[in-house]
């Protein structure tokens, strides 16, 4: 036991303490570091102790503000505060809380600095630190990364003892006894002869003390949720139609919106006729907006229906618009005026693939991709003469209130969000262009709560995609071993491109456009990763496991080649060549549970990937035979390192969540333009991965590394290089360009 | 005209046209039905029509014959359904945008096959789309869901 350290020194010790000896447990030291939103409108007889809990005589209320976007991130924080405040989730409120920058997130910067997640050095260390330092500066209030638990795994649970032990020192307080002699249990102070004192009854008095500035977290042997299987909070209301999605608020006086706009990206709008819309039954208005038309009516789908009988006279995309061309363009970056980063540089390529007797050469492609969520982009909002209100998903509730606040013309406090669950997002909802839309709405419809809606053809032409990129890879190998690996990849800026959105500076090289592959634990003699910048195209952004979601193709379809070539086994060559003992050892667990090295049996083959994204040691094997009616996908078999599994049943289902996102996508997705208009505007022609097709997946959970990290994103990246893999070995075939589909069957 | 839901009765004016999920959504304000695509590609609109599931979105008002069941009217938190049960047992839900369809699906499919093999389970539930990928849970709930109804 025993390091003291305060909150505001975080930043130092993060990058110290956590490295050196894992979490650290034992008394911390408190410090109010922020603003604490709750203060705002605190009740009489209420009581809060830092921004993450609230009590008042009715009810504990713990604030969860990294947004829910299927990932479960409600319940992974409201347990972790749970995990000391002694409370049962099942008698508390849960609520998202305020825009605010005590909520900002420490960590996730750090996702675009250049420091690979093995590394321990000093600049690693000063980097992640800044990482905190820049988003307490900023206040940034942001869900993506993977960051939710590495960020709140020690803030939550320091939140909750705070508030327990504030609790408890009301009591003592209120009853004279010493603190000493108190302890809690579900929600209640007990005296010595098993008195109840609820959290609730004491509140009045916590609000007249000041909350206690140390505390001391239970080891994880003590813990009665965390690390235990446990049921995720929302699991009976989405089972039962009762979980209230933006899209389903409901309003008195309300009107139902939606919004179409230039199918052609980026083109705007010069005028339209609305005549024929405007006679349809049901339909209150037809308003222009930024890049096109709003229509405003009783019903959602007359909408839909007005909406396409309003006749726009558009204006040409200013982008690239045919896919064709958009490819020259990457092929065409592979120029040292466009180089854009070169972190990962080992040995002496050049000259090892001069040497060389061979050079293996291949050019791989990986296509846009939508992120496509379920519930489509929509927002409920209504403004008045000094104060807008937003109900919807976001994962950027601050940007979000600073860019309605511009457009409502009113000061960003005056702009409430109300942040609901999301029907997925997988990175869609770092933007706020749907919520821009409907705020532009209510300008010209003030007093009146709208529910604006996008169709689903709306939501797929009007995506970020993740960008495409091309590969050109060059390797050696010699004596049974790869030698020489040489990865150049060409891609538009994720980075730049959303940041500008966000009004943000993006400085200094992209990482996300090698993530994934720059940072890989191998010692390959001779080792070079370069990132080529391709100049803005259609606006792009962050799609699940972002820039690993396609490097990890590049660089382990390649790694397989490679490993064919030399004649090795591609499990037993990574291992080799692999230096990272917590990689290494998903590497064999893989190994372990798929009998790697066993014959698979006729027409059947097994493929290996790994990839190490958002600190997670990720390995799949993949398991296929050749039918007669395409490839079949009987087995994944999954391993991932995050330091500890807070909650067993999640971590499964985000893992194998992030194999069938990853699988789905590189069997049958793309997006292409032409015209710069997406061509696939509905699932029928972008089919991620159905049941059917659905292969078994068995997941293992590795807890040997020495930082807690997250696990929405790390199962995508090694999905498609190890079904890729397993096609080669079932076929001979090498398939260099996703989708999958545009060159095999699936059964 | 009138439509029953959940057993009670509605009058709506609507044109003979106007999806079925509208007028639950829209018009009665019943939004356990989801909309996802419009165009019966993801099956998250899916309720029952005496008792068999249909894609709302491609159901038109005027051709309703016949009582209408939502999730809400399937069970509620008090009194689960079934496979609403096997569904929070088996924890399937993520962010749960598809889980409405995806247990009226598997209602009514084991109300026709009670006792269905793995390749019908996965051919009933392949039109149902879920972009978070829980399908080994379903694959497990609706199992699950099986043999409890199977012990009714």
């Amino acid at each position: 036991m025993g390091r003291v350290r305060t909150i505001a020194r975080r930043s130092f010790l993060v990058g110290s303490a956590a490295i050196l000896g894992g979490v650290a447990f034992g008394t911390y030291l408190y410090k109010r570091e922020v603003e604490n939103p709750l203060e705002a409108d605190l009740a009489p007889g209420a009581a809060t102790f830092n921004p993450f809990v609230k009590i008042d005589g009715e009810a504990v209320t713990l604030i969860t503000p990294r947004a829910d976007v299927g990932q479960g991130a409600y319940s992974i924080q409201a347990h972790l505060i749970a995990e000391e405040l002694d409370v049962d989730l099942d008698s508390v409120r849960i609520e998202p809380g305020p825009p605010s920058p005590a909520y900002y997130n420490g960590v996730v910067a750090a996702e675009c600095m250049p420091i690979a997640a093995t590394s321990d050095s000093f600049m690693a260390r000063t980097g992640r630190g800044a990482s905190d330092v820049v988003g307490k500066l900023i206040g940034l209030q942001l869900t993506g990364g993977s960051s939710t638990v590495p960020d709140m795994y020690e803030r939550l649970r320091v939140a909750g003892a705070v508030a327990r032990e504030t609790l408890i020192a009301a009591a003592a307080k209120q009853t004279g006894l010493p603190a000493s002699e108190l302890r809690t249990e579900q929600g209640a102070v007990l005296l010595p002869d098993e008195t109840r004192l609820a959290y609730t009854d004491l509140a009045a008095v916590a609000a007249e003390i000041t909350p206690v500035d140390e505390v001391t977290l239970r080891d994880p042997p003590d813990w009665r949720h965390l690390g235990k299987p446990h049921m995720r909070t929302d699991m009976m209301a989405k089972s039962t139609g009762t979980q209230t999605y933006g899209i389903d608020m409901t309003m008195d006086g309300m009107v139902f919106a939606t919004t179409r706009t230039n199918p052609a990206l980026g083109g705007g709008i010069v005028g339209f006729d609305a005549s024929e819309a405007e006679a349809m039954r049901g339909i209150k208005a037809v308003l222009p907006i930024s890049g096109g038309i709003a229509v405003v009516a009783d019903n959602t789908w007359r909408a839909f229906q007005a909406a396409q009988a309003v006749a726009c006279d558009w204006v040409p995309t200013p982008y690239i618009g045919e896919t064709e061309k958009q490819f020259e363009e990457v092929a065409g970056s592979f120029t040292e005026d466009r180089q854009d980063s070169r972190f990962k540089d080992e040995g002496d390529v050049l000259a090892a693939l001069d040497a060389a007797e061979d050079v293996l050469e291949a050019e791989y492609r990986i296509p846009y991709l939508a992120h496509a969520p379920l519930e489509p982009m929509s927002a409920m909002v209504k403004l008045a003469e000094d104060r807008l209100d937003i109900w919807t998903g976001t994962q950027i509730p601050r940007f979000m209130q600073m860019s309605a606040a511009e457009i409502a013309g009113l000061d960003k406090e005056q702009v409430h969000i109300h942040v609901l669950v999301s029907g997925g997002s997988f990175g869609r909802r770092l933007e706020d262009d749907y919520v821009r839309q409907a705020v532009e709405i209510a300008v010209q419809m003030p007093d009146t709560p709208i529910k604006m809606v996008w169709s689903r053809e709306e939501d797929m032409t009007h995506d970020f995609p993740r960008p495409l990129a091309i590969a050109r890879a060059r390797g050696a190998v010699s004596d049974g071993a790869v030698q020489a690996f040489d990865l150049s990849i060409a891609a538009p800026s994720v980075t730049a491109s959303s940041l500008a959105r966000l009004g943000q500076p993006a400085i200094g090289p992209d990482v996300a456009i090698v993530a994934g592959a720059w940072d890989q634990p191998f010692q390959i003699p001779n080792y070079r990763v370069t990132g080529y910048r391709v100049p803005p195209m259609v606006p792009v952004s962050s799609w699940r496991s972002v820039g690993a979601s396609g490097n990890g193709f590049l660089h382990e379809s390649f790694m397989d080649e490679l490993c064919h070539a030399a004649g090795v086994d591609p499990l037993e060559e990574r291992l080799r060549l692999c230096w990272h003992d917590s990689s290494r050892k998903v590497l064999e667990a893989v190994g372990e549970m798929s009998d790697w090295g066993s014959d698979p049996g006729p027409g059947r083959g097994r493929g290996i990937a790994f990839t190490l994204a958002f600190g997670v040691p990720t390995a799949q094997v993949c398991e296929v035979t050749q039918t007669e009616d395409g490839i079949r996908i009987d087995k994944v078999y999954v391993a991932a390192e995050v330091g500890r599994v807070l909650d067993p049943v999640n971590f499964e289902a985000q893992l194998a969540g992030g194999v069938i996102w990853g699988l789905g996508h590189a069997m049958n997705c793309e997006i292409t333009y032409e015209g710069g208009v997406a061509q696939q505007d509905n699932y029928h022609a972008y089919e991620g991965l159905r049941l059917h097709q659905t292969p078994q997946i068995e997941v293992r959970g590795l807890e040997n590394g020495d930082q807690i990290r997250g696990i929405g994103e790390p199962g995508v990246p090694p999905a498609a290089p190890a079904l890729g893999n397993a096609i080669f070995a079932a076929t001979g075939t090498r398939i260099r360009a996703l989708p999958f589909s545009r060159q095999v069957d699936f059964a | 005209m009138n439509l029953t839901v959940n057993g009670k009765q509605h009058e709506v004016d609507v044109e003979d046209d106007m999806p079925l999920l509208w007028v639950l959504r829209d018009e009665l304000g019943i939004t356990g039905p989801k909309y996802g695509c419009g165009i019966a590609q993801c099956g998250a609109c899916t309720v029952h029509v005496d008792g068999i599931a249909v894609r709302s979105c491609q159901l038109a008002a005027a051709d309703v014959d016949g009582e209408i069941t939502t999730i809400e009217g399937l069970g509620t938190p008090d009194a689960l359904h079934a496979v609403q049960a096997a569904w929070v047992e088996h924890q399937v839900a993520q962010c749960g945008y598809c889980q409405s369809g995806q247990i009226m699906q598997a209602a009514s499919f084991l109300d026709l096959n009670p006792e269905p093999t793995d390749d019908q389970i996965d051919a009933a539930m392949s039109g149902n789309l879920c972009r978070c990928g829980t399908y080994p849970r379903i694959r497990a709930a609706v199992k699950t869901a099986a043999s409890r109804l199977q012990g009714v």
